[in-house]
């Protein structure tokens, strides 16, 4: 794809390294889809970058009302960054209520581009704005770029026998448009996706991309900005990439590891936000041989996945928070049948419904503890949107070789936020064939590896090894069931160990930063990209200061309890009230400080940069 | 494994003490499924029992083939997921009134809806025998039991319409002590392509004894019974008082045979009407007004879900050819940094 930037007019251009910019409108504005363009633009000019969807739960809240507004914010860099940003300097706002919602973070002196057609009476009652923002001196200190957009788009558009409605909803092509000529992108990539995905509907198809050069040029033309930018390639390492959202690496490292074993991919689900998207990424896979299974509930769902592990397939569920809590028991069966599963948990707010769009850390303790008995299982969380392929891997990795389900933790922030992703090579992936059990002699369902503890995997239709499998407590070796008191002890025991040993398995972890700082900064899952922002930002700052990420939970690390020894003080940001720091306190005696946010949003870099400095002053 | 052709009960007793209380229905279900499956030819490590919780539901371990004792109500779930998998498997699941209409309602239904080829056993006592005597989905109102003192309150679900509600393409009802006819029913179930939704009446005779006599007792047998063969009219009754059923349009009808009235009078059954209709009034035919219907309610051909789940797969693979990783991991906008 060529990148050439249209010829623009000889208004100064400043080059910037970094900007934040949030596209804010009404949930049927298309925002999430401008956002999405502007971030796919500016991977292929080659800058690093990071998003931040924002949308409501509800599809479509009446028009022009504070809950119904959706958000996309998008962070462009030169050089390598890890968030979306904490303000954001550009906020494009198509109506009086995305203004107020999203005006309270735009960084001091910077631009906001609004819909004036929208600004009207009505509008500000729905907004509940008292009286007109634009006259009563509230945007006082950002710079206004007043654009009649809905107004201007209708006249660009005025060849076009598509009617207003849909010449309106064209309006979010006018406003990308001018915003790709205010930081210099090339319009040839989202032109190109316009024409294919209106394809069957080429009018609509040239009506939005008519929109997208008007908006261009009005600024070309118009002057509505005093300057324009330009932010450079960042440095990135060598390689191929591509943008990716953290479900679609998901529902990627699933199939990746479904061919790396040889097994086929099974994956139950029932449609729940916001973990839909890896089902429908899944499904079109079936070139793939994936079975991808809309149960009739989260229930049929894990049992499907753990039917088909029992048959031999790789068997995956996916959900979200409450999903998991009902899927609990089934959970507890493969705990107890010894069977690989693995059980996505793309975290939301919570309790209960609690905010289905909106990102939390909250299930951890779910995650670990949320079912009867005593039930250990391997707990894992990805980091980063594109980690979330290797995260994938990992948990088909220890499922299929430790016999035992893996809850995978991502979240909604990681789910929907995008960031380029160096394309692994295959022949670098890992190496997960196994082989079935498949010899008779000496046979019994609950006979152990040495090392690992893991029960023979033997598959329905092999001969000779016809054996019973269920949620009663076995018999360690034949399997049988057993109502043995010193066997259950035994066994509760073995279980344990069997999910301590993955750790013999696992890298060393990695200690960024100061060995010999004060302040150890923990996290675990999406909260890296906050952390290493704000860990750098400290160490720029001339201060000492390490971190520690963790992928995986249970079972913890062996030397996490050295490393956290070592410090004078360790900090764990959470987007929950401090469950990791709970386990931590409980498992190694360690006085570690929680942080914590739970807001449906996640923690700016700002925020936990100012927490490890006021430890480091205290 | 050659030995599938020469398997023999024996084959498919497994070494665990069976545990159900002496005289208990369940035994004699399991002696007919151990007398079918050796019959049917198939080698010994293709059949899995799937079952839910429950005193039926530990049937598994009595079988010497695969088996998985899962959780309550949700062997059908489990066994879908298997099936779809590994379509060269006989998964029979086998389940209770309490485990597959209560608690896993819902997932006999939808398995049902999608004709996945289950073999369904509801093993039907009418009451819950694992947790001591509570009274079940399919129990009469105002049973007593030890929940309901007073008498239950909630009518029963009729499981059979409840199976043909749901679209299943294969319905029977038998019982545990008719064992031919058990053993011709069980054989039906296991030939037919697609879900089939076996009723089996099932006497407890700890918590609910003498639940099905008004129909089993010999002397009970001749009119509480009524026989559904396909193609045969719908008659009953002991030689020389013989009875059928005829209907006054939709409305069924008892009408005594002899005095000008023959069985040609009476509806002619058939099971593979393209409608559940005739299936759905034969599963309302219910004592004390009616006998009770036993045998294949409904038979029909329709597309399983694991073929066409399949069949789906295998022609995007014919069009576009087995996934490539490399080019999956390529796809969409890149670009390349040198």
């Amino acid at each position: 794809m060529t990148t050439t930037v249209p010829q623009a007019d000889s208004r100064p251009v400043e080059k910037v390294s970094d900007v934040v910019i949030r596209f804010a409108g009404d949930s049927g504005d298309g925002m999430q889809l401008t956002g999405s363009q502007f971030t796919s633009t500016s991977a292929l000019v080659g800058n690093d970058l990071s998003t931040l969807p924002d949308f409501p739960a509800e599809i479509r809240a009446p028009a022009g009302t504070l809950p119904g507004v959706s958000a996309f914010q998008v962070r462009i860099a030169d050089y390598d960054i890890h968030t979306p940003g904490d303000t954001p300097d550009v906020l494009v706002a198509m109506n009086p209520a995305a203004l107020k919602t999203n005006i309270g973070e735009l960084i001091a002196g910077g631009v906001v581009i609004v819909n004036t057609s929208e600004f009207n009476k009505r509008a500000f009652k729905k907004a509940h704005y008292d009286s007109d923002p634009l006259e009563d001196g509230s945007l006082d200190g950002y710079r206004v770029v007043e654009v009649e957009l809905t107004k201007l788009t209708r006249e660009a558009l005025g060849d076009f026998d598509i009617g207003n409605r849909a010449k309106d909803r064209c309006k979010n092509f006018f406003a990308l448009g001018m915003v790709y000529w205010l930081f210099s992108r090339p319009l040839d990539s989202t032109i190109e996706w316009l024409e294919k995905k209106f394809a069957k509907k080429p009018d609509i198809a040239a009506a939005n991309v008519k929109a997208l050069k008007s908006g261009w040029n009005y600024c070309d033309i118009v002057g509505a900005f005093q300057v324009r930018y330009e932010i450079e390639p960042a440095p990135m390492q060598p390689g191929t990439y591509r943008n990716i959202n953290g479900n679609q690496a998901l529902a990627l490292g699933l199939v990746a590891a479904s061919r790396r074993s040889g097994l086929p991919l099974f994956y139950g689900s029932y449609p729940i936000t916001p973990a839909s998207s890896v089902l429908h990424e899944l499904a079109k896979h079936k070139q793939f041989g994936v079975i991808t299974f809309q149960a009739e509930d989260e229930i049929a769902a894990v049992c499907a996945a753990i039917g088909a592990s029992f048959g031999g397939a790789l068997g995956v569920t996916g959900t979200s928070g409450p999903g998991l809590a009902l899927k609990s028991e089934a959970i507890n069966l493969a705990v107890m049948v010894e069977l690989p599963l693995v059980v996505v948990n793309v975290q939301r707010g919570g309790p209960s419904t609690g905010l289905p769009t909106k990102t939390e850390q909250s299930d951890l303790l779910q995650a670990l503890f949320g079912r009867n008995g005593e039930s250990p299982l391997a707990v894992l969380a990805a980091a980063s949107p594109a980690d979330c392929f290797d995260a994938a891997l990992d948990a088909a990795r220890i499922a299929t070789r430790h016999m035992v389900p893996v809850i995978l933790l991502t979240d909604g922030y990681l789910a929907n936020g995008a960031e380029p992703w160096l394309l692994p090579e295959v022949s670098s992936l890992p190496d997960l064939r196994l082989e079935f059990r498949s010899d008779p002699e000496d046979f019994a369902p609950y006979l152990r590896d040495e090392t690992t503890l893991a029960r023979p995997w033997a598959i329905p239709g092999t001969p000779g090894l016809e054996h019973r499998i269920g949620g009663l407590e076995k018999q360690d070796g034949t399997g049988n069931v057993s109502y043995d008191p010193a066997n259950h002890e035994h066994m509760t025991h073995v279980r344990a160990e069997k999910v301590r040993r993955i750790a013999d398995d696992l890298p060393p972890l990695e200690i960024v930063g100061d060995d010999d700082a004060k302040v150890l900064v923990v996290g675990w899952g999406s909260t890296l990209g906050a952390i290493t922002g704000a860990v750098n930002r400290v160490r720029e700052e001339g201060h000492k200061a390490a971190r520690i990420h963790l992928r995986h939970l249970s079972p913890l690390p062996k030397e996490l309890g050295d490393i956290l020894a070592r410090f004078d003080k360790v900090l764990v940001p959470e987007m929950n009230t401090g469950q990791l720091a709970l386990i931590l306190r409980g498992q190694y005696l360690v006085d570690v400080i929680s942080f914590t946010k739970v807001q449906g949003r996640p923690f700016t870099r700002g925020e936990i940069r100012d927490r490890i400095v006021e430890l480091l002053e205290d | 494994m050659a030995e599938s052709t020469t398997l023999t009960r024996k084959d498919f007793q497994s070494d665990q003490d069976v545990r159900w209380c002496p005289g208990c229905g369940d035994y004699a279900i399991l002696k007919a499924v151990q007398e079918v499956f050796p019959q049917l030819g198939i080698p010994k490590e293709r059949f899995v029992i799937v079952s839910g919780i429950g005193c039926s539901s530990r049937f598994p371990y009595y079988m010497n083939t695969y088996g998985f004792h899962t959780i309550h109500g949700r062997a059908p779930g489990i066994a879908t997921g298997l099936k779809v998998a590994r379509p060269d498997l006989e998964v029979w699941v086998v389940t209770g009134d309490g485990d597959a209409l209560s608690i896993g309602g819902n997932h006999l239904i939808h398995a049902l809806r999608r004709n996945v080829s289950l073999k369904i056993l509801l093993f039907n006592n009418r009451i819950y025998g694992l947790t001591k005597g509570q009274y079940s989905p399919t129990s009469e109102v105002g049973k007593r039991t030890s929940s309901t003192p007073v008498g239950s309150i909630d009518p029963p679900f009729n499981p059979l319409a409840l199976a043909l509600g749901a679209g299943a393409s294969f319905v029977a009802r038998s019982v545990d002590i008719f064992q031919k006819h058990l053993i011709q029913t069980l054989h039906r179930a296991a030939a037919h392509k697609g879900s089939a939704f076996v009723e089996i009446y099932q006497n407890c005779n700890i918590f609910n004894d003498h639940a099905f006599t008004y129909m089993t007792d010999k002397a009970n047998r001749a009119d509480g019974v009524l026989h559904l063969e396909h193609g045969k009219p719908l008659v009953f009754g002991a030689d020389g008082e013989e009875k059928g059923i005829r209907f006054d349009g939709i409305e069924p009808q008892v009408m005594s045979l002899g005095n000008g009235a023959s069985a040609d009078d009476c509806l002619v059954w058939d099971e593979k009407t393209n409608s559940p209709t005739a299936a759905f009034l034969a599963a309302q035919l219910l004592p004390p007004q009616f006998p009770t219907p036993i045998g294949v309610f409904r038979a029909v051909d329709k597309p399983n879900f694991e073929t066409a789940v399949g069949e789906q797969i295998a022609a995007i693979q014919a069009r576009d050819g087995e996934g490539s990783l490399e080019a999956l991991l390529n796809t969409g906008d890149t670009w390349t940094v040198s």
